[in-house]
């Protein structure tokens, strides 16, 4: 397998504060990638830096042959790595088709454009039942399939999400880790931060770990939920009793 | 009072009201969209208006055919103004950038109307078309043909701006950048290609008020920051964030000040109007018109 996303020796900083010190990861074309680690850990400052939302100090961030570091985001967006930010970020006064219309902005989005659009309202029927309505008077749940589904209209090759499960009922987040497994499935490469650990382990092909801007931890999703310390911190078990 | 003033002021207030629309809409998107307040957006009336002006005395064109060229040139210098001086504000964050907008753009509001004095001195200008006196008379009310071309072109231009924002890519993209600018990035939106062509946008909304007032009032180099008033006092009516509202704001603002100069005495045409600025900002601060309430 080849690596298509690779960053090497990321250091990054909000303000005078470093939040991640040199991070290196990768993740291979096709596979589920997760990012665990407490909060304040620097895994948004991370997604946000790859969508080029924020730029790294030093380090580099390659997808196939670009480096992504030196690119401007909507760039990064023409190069089909998609970002669906922690807390969603709808166009919030603009009607669920609008929303998803602007996630089909880049040029080779808009050409296949009613395609994906009724690939999107397969996936979620809701969406196709509320077209006009105005984003930001939608459930939390609704709100996070637009999300996911405007991101979608983009045609990721990498699509990143942050959080997507956050403050959602049991029963939405089950569907919607069910669409992120078959976009994964249907070829896109995910990489994925989530609180829901668990989750994202039993998900993961692999999985990293990230403590105080550092990656601490790496391994197979599978290996990492069977990882005492992994699971102490992360997945409430207490210490076994004698050890 | 007979019912024939009523209408003939109602009539009038409408016109004004048009060219505050007009104006405030451009002052609206460009604040909707960079989050910034350009208090130099009565300059760039100001020079539409002398565009407008020039033209018609070098080459007697009309000044409705002649936004033709009026439009293109505050495009233009739009584009220009963005690229050397508000592309570094617009970078700002939050609170730094609306103070340094306010600074910058009261500099150069100094700067445009001092040089606007010095090529087109300070007397007072205005266009006299051949047919400036002409008009309807329907039921007694007056209509000038200069005042209802105006009118008209005002609504054209409110409904093209509707349906460029609604209905085109690059007005979508306006609008969700003004929604919020980092997700219109990660959407793939240029946001900074959006902000040049939104202030130039804004520009070209001021030249065509800016031939309002040349061809209805007069135009001398000192009438910006009085545009710049009517526009805020406008885009507050109709709700911060909407871009659209400002043109039915703009209307009632026109048409309340006209009928408080007629029936209550013309010296309170002004306070009428801030009294209403005051009472919106108290009972119902989120504007008037705002679309998504």
């Amino acid at each position: 397998m080849t690596k298509f996303l690779d960053i090497q020796g990321v250091n990054a900083a909000y303000g005078d504060i470093q939040t991640l010190w040199d991070v290196s990861l990768h993740v291979n074309e096709g596979e589920m990638v997760g990012l665990i680690g407490p909060n304040g850990a620097g895994k948004t400052t991370l997604m946000r830096l790859i969508a080029g939302l924020h730029k790294p100090m030093s380090g580099s961030v390659q997808l196939a042959d670009a480096s992504l570091h030196m690119l401007p985001a909507y760039e990064i967006v023409k190069r089909g790595v998609i970002l669906v930010p922690e807390g969603r970020r709808l166009f919030g006064g603009l009607t669920v088709l609008e929303n998803l219309e602007l996630g089909a902005y880049t040029r080779r989005a808009r050409e296949a454009r009613f395609k994906t659009l009724e690939r999107v309202f397969e996936l979620f029927p809701i969406l196709a039942e509320r077209q006009k309505q105005l984003a930001n008077t939608m459930s939390g749940g609704q709100q996070q399939m637009l999300a996911i589904g405007r991101a979608i209209m983009g045609l990721p090759k990498l699509l990143m999400l942050d959080e997507p499960s956050l403050g959602l009922a049991p029963l939405i987040v089950e569907n919607i880790f069910e669409i992120i497994k078959l976009m994964n499935d249907q070829g896109v490469t995910i990489f994925l931060v989530e609180q829901n650990a668990r989750k994202a382990l039993e998900l993961a092909h692999r999985a990293y770990i990230l403590e105080q801007g550092r990656v601490v931890g790496t391994g197979a999703g599978k290996e990492l939920l069977g990882n005492d310390e992994v699971r102490q911190a992360y997945l409430g078990f207490a210490p076994a009793a004698g050890k | 009072m007979s019912i024939e003033t009523f209408l003939q002021t109602l009539v009038f207030g409408l016109f004004t009201g048009g060219i505050y629309g007009v104006a405030a809409m451009g002052l609206a998107l460009v604040f909707g969209v960079l989050k910034m307040l350009n208090i130099a957006h009565g300059e760039l009336v100001m020079l539409g208006g002398y565009v407008s002006f020039w033209v018609f005395s070098a080459f007697g064109m009309d000044p409705f055919v002649s936004l033709a060229i009026v439009i293109p040139a505050l495009f233009i210098l739009g584009l220009i103004l963005d690229r050397t001086v508000y592309r570094h504000i617009v970078r700002l964050l939050g609170e730094e950038k609306i103070k340094n907008s306010l600074l910058v753009s009261f500099g150069l509001t100094l700067v445009l109307q001092n040089l606007a004095q010095w090529l087109f001195t300070a007397d007072e200008r205005s266009i006299q078309v051949a047919y400036a006196g002409d008009g309807l008379n329907v039921f007694g009310v007056l209509m000038p043909y200069t005042r209802l071309g105006t009118l008209l072109v005002a609504l054209a231009v409110t409904l093209a701006l509707n349906y460029f924002l609604r209905k085109t890519y690059p007005g979508k993209a306006i609008l969700a950048t003004a929604e919020d600018f980092e997700a219109a990035e990660l959407a793939g939106i240029n946001i900074h290609r959006v902000y040049m062509m939104t202030f130039a946008l804004g520009a070209a909304l001021a030249s065509i008020a800016g031939t309002f007032v040349t061809v209805t009032y007069g135009l001398s180099p000192s009438i910006g920051i009085i545009w710049t008033l009517k526009a805020l006092i406008v885009i507050v009516l109709a709700g911060t964030g909407s871009i659209l509202g400002a043109f039915p704001a703009g209307i009632l603002l026109g048409v309340v000040e006209a009928l408080s100069g007629t029936f209550i005495d013309p010296s309170y045409r002004e306070v009428v109007g801030l009294v209403i600025f005051i009472l919106v900002l108290i009972v119902r601060p989120q504007g008037l018109f705002v679309r998504n309430g």
